[in-house]
């Protein structure tokens, strides 16, 4: 028995560990300004100040924020399921956690380098789908209940033009791993060549997050807030922060799929000298701005425009796009070469 | 040693989570857990090396149809005393279904069907390129096959689900767009207060003064 736990397993394990929250440990930090970076951009756009009074500049704000939701009381609504409604917001952090597992930040800069790197963060993504839909049920009440309903649709139906943008990438890369799709993009990102698509990815992933102009899960207008109306405290501090998680996990998805990763855009001197990791984060961030300024500009859809976006135009535009891509790479020859084996 | 334990963990929990499908008392509870056993599948797939499956498994099974199942299953009104009335009624019908797969898969376990051959074989190659090289190649044909077989049941199911009711405001945007100025604006003259004031004045109208 001593022989097994002085192992080199443990030290592995501990390797692990450290590794998970050297990610972790800087993501909520950015998921924390992330929020505050949301509120100051879309004051400006909205010629107003937003938070600016806590610290310099407002930096303090999202401890203060956080600081308040924690002395708040967790309340359990009379007639709610207690423990569907208890792990419905643990769920969907814990989600919005594991998918980072295979991101790529740098070349080998990777927790877990997987064959199936972009098919994990796919089903990862769509298990997102459970912790809204399980908080709608378990609070026992008709607006989060219709919030949770319309979430599901939406993101079950944005599910199906992403996976086939993915396709799109995939037949370009030659390869289900991540760090292999990056490498892939060396020359040119396939956002250039792969435009219609990556406008396809990128309001797919909106709606795929519940942000503006798709945010109808949680309209305020008619909802109230949507699946989470019932939740307070840490428990509705768990939502908000898998929200804004799941939102600069998209992020990254679409600078690895169409951004080209940690690559520089082009492999000159002032800009190889900067490391491979800090391109990501600065790509990550150009992505989220735009989140936040389609927020500040658009007003919502409509739920039936929704559905018919998703399923009516994006659907059969990027079915054509596979079989054009596909088509393209097949007259070029330019198929990436696999070995059969 | 660990691949051993995390086979048992999964095994473990997954034999439990089949069980409180059929009997926990909640419909919701049920694909709950059945939502849980295809996790502890797809680990199980990952343990011999099948990532491809596994992943599979997760997008297709947990995240599209288990997601109906819970859709469904919540807008259900059920009544559960009916359910548990029905659950002696279905009792040995279930048994002997059961019955019959233990005896199949047994069979297939100390037979030829499940020979060496064709257990998984550790190699450089992914497996997701070695699926793509059998099932676009050897197995094209069948997977054609299948793949219009889905495409069937899902014309299937719209036919039957569709149908046109009079009465229910649609947006029709080709209409919307297809619309000129001409069909629905008219431009109509209307004069000015002045000179309408002076039009009444000309025609001797003291009437509104």
């Amino acid at each position: 028995m001593i022989e097994f736990l002085t192992q080199d397993w443990i030290l592995e394990l501990g390797w692990i560990v450290a590794k998970i929250m050297v990610v972790i440990g800087p993501l909520l930090i950015a998921v924390a300004y992330l929020t505050l970076a949301e509120r100051r951009v879309i004051g400006f756009m909205q010629l107003r100040k937003g938070p600016n009074v806590v610290g310099p500049f407002g930096l303090f704000q999202p401890f203060a924020d956080a600081l308040k939701l924690m002395a708040k009381e967790t309340i359990m609504p009379a007639g709610a399921n207690k423990v569907v409604f208890m792990i419905a917001p643990m769920l969907t952090f814990i989600l919005s956690l594991v998918a980072w597992a295979v991101i790529p930040f740098g070349e080998d800069l990777v927790i877990a380098d997987i064959n199936v790197g972009i098919l994990y963060l796919f089903a990862i993504s769509s298990l997102g789908v459970y912790g809204v839909i399980m908080a709608g049920w378990a609070s026992n009440s008709k607006y989060a209940f219709l919030g949770a309903l319309r979430s599901a649709a939406q993101m079950v139906s944005y599910e199906v033009s992403m996976g086939l943008v993915i396709i799109n990438v995939l037949l370009c890369a030659g390869s289900l791993n991540l760090s292999a799709i990056v490498e892939a993009q060396r020359g040119m990102w396939f956002a250039l060549p792969l435009l219609p698509m990556f406008i396809v990815f990128f309001i797919s992933t909106l709606a795929e997050t519940n942000r503006a102009p798709f945010d109808l899960p949680e309209g305020e207008s008619e909802l109230v807030a949507g699946y989470f109306v019932e939740y307070s405290s840490m428990s509705f501090a768990l939502f908000f922060l898998g929200e804004y998680a799941n939102m600069i996990l998209m992020s990254s998805m679409t600078v690895v799929l169409f951004l080209g990763g940690w690559l520089p855009p082009f492999d000159i001197w002032p800009l190889n000298i900067i490391p491979g990791p800090l391109w990501f984060i600065i790509k990550i961030m150009l992505v989220l701005f735009v989140f936040l300024w389609v927020r500040a500009t658009t007003p919502r859809y409509r739920y039936d425009q929704l559905m018919r976006l998703g399923w009516k135009i994006f659907l059969p535009f990027s079915l054509i796009y596979v079989v054009l891509t596909a088509g393209f790479l097949l007259v070029t020859d330019r198929l990436p070469s696999v070995a059969l084996g | 040693m660990i691949e051993a334990l995390f086979f048992y963990l999964f095994a473990g929990v997954m034999l439990a989570s089949g069980f409180m499908v059929v009997v926990s008392r909640n419909p919701v509870y049920s694909v709950l857990f059945l939502i849980l056993a295809f996790f502890n599948a797809a680990g199980m797939f990952v343990l011999i090396g099948a990532e491809f499956l596994a992943m599979l498994l997760v997008v297709v099974y947990v995240g599209a149809v288990a997601v109906l199942f819970l859709f469904v299953v919540m807008m259900l009104d059920i009544n559960f005393a009916e359910m548990r009335a029905g659950f002696q009624k279905y009792l040995p019908l279930g048994l002997i279904v059961g019955g019959i797969l233990v005896f199949e898969l047994v069979a297939a376990m100390y037979g030829d069907a499940f020979s060496k051959a064709s257990l998984p074989v550790a190699s450089e190659i992914p497996n997701t390129t070695q699926l793509g090289g059998v099932l676009y190649t050897k197995y094209a044909f069948l997977f054609q096959i299948s793949g219009l077989i889905l495409l069937v049941a899902m014309i299937g199911a719209i036919s039957l689900t569709m149908r046109k009711r009079v009465g229910v405001r649609r947006q029709s945007i080709a209409d919307q767009n297809s619309r000129r100025r001409e069909d629905v604006m008219e431009i109509v003259k209307m004069p000015s207060d002045k000179t309408k004031a002076k039009d009444d004045a000309a025609a001797g109208s003291v009437d509104d003064k």
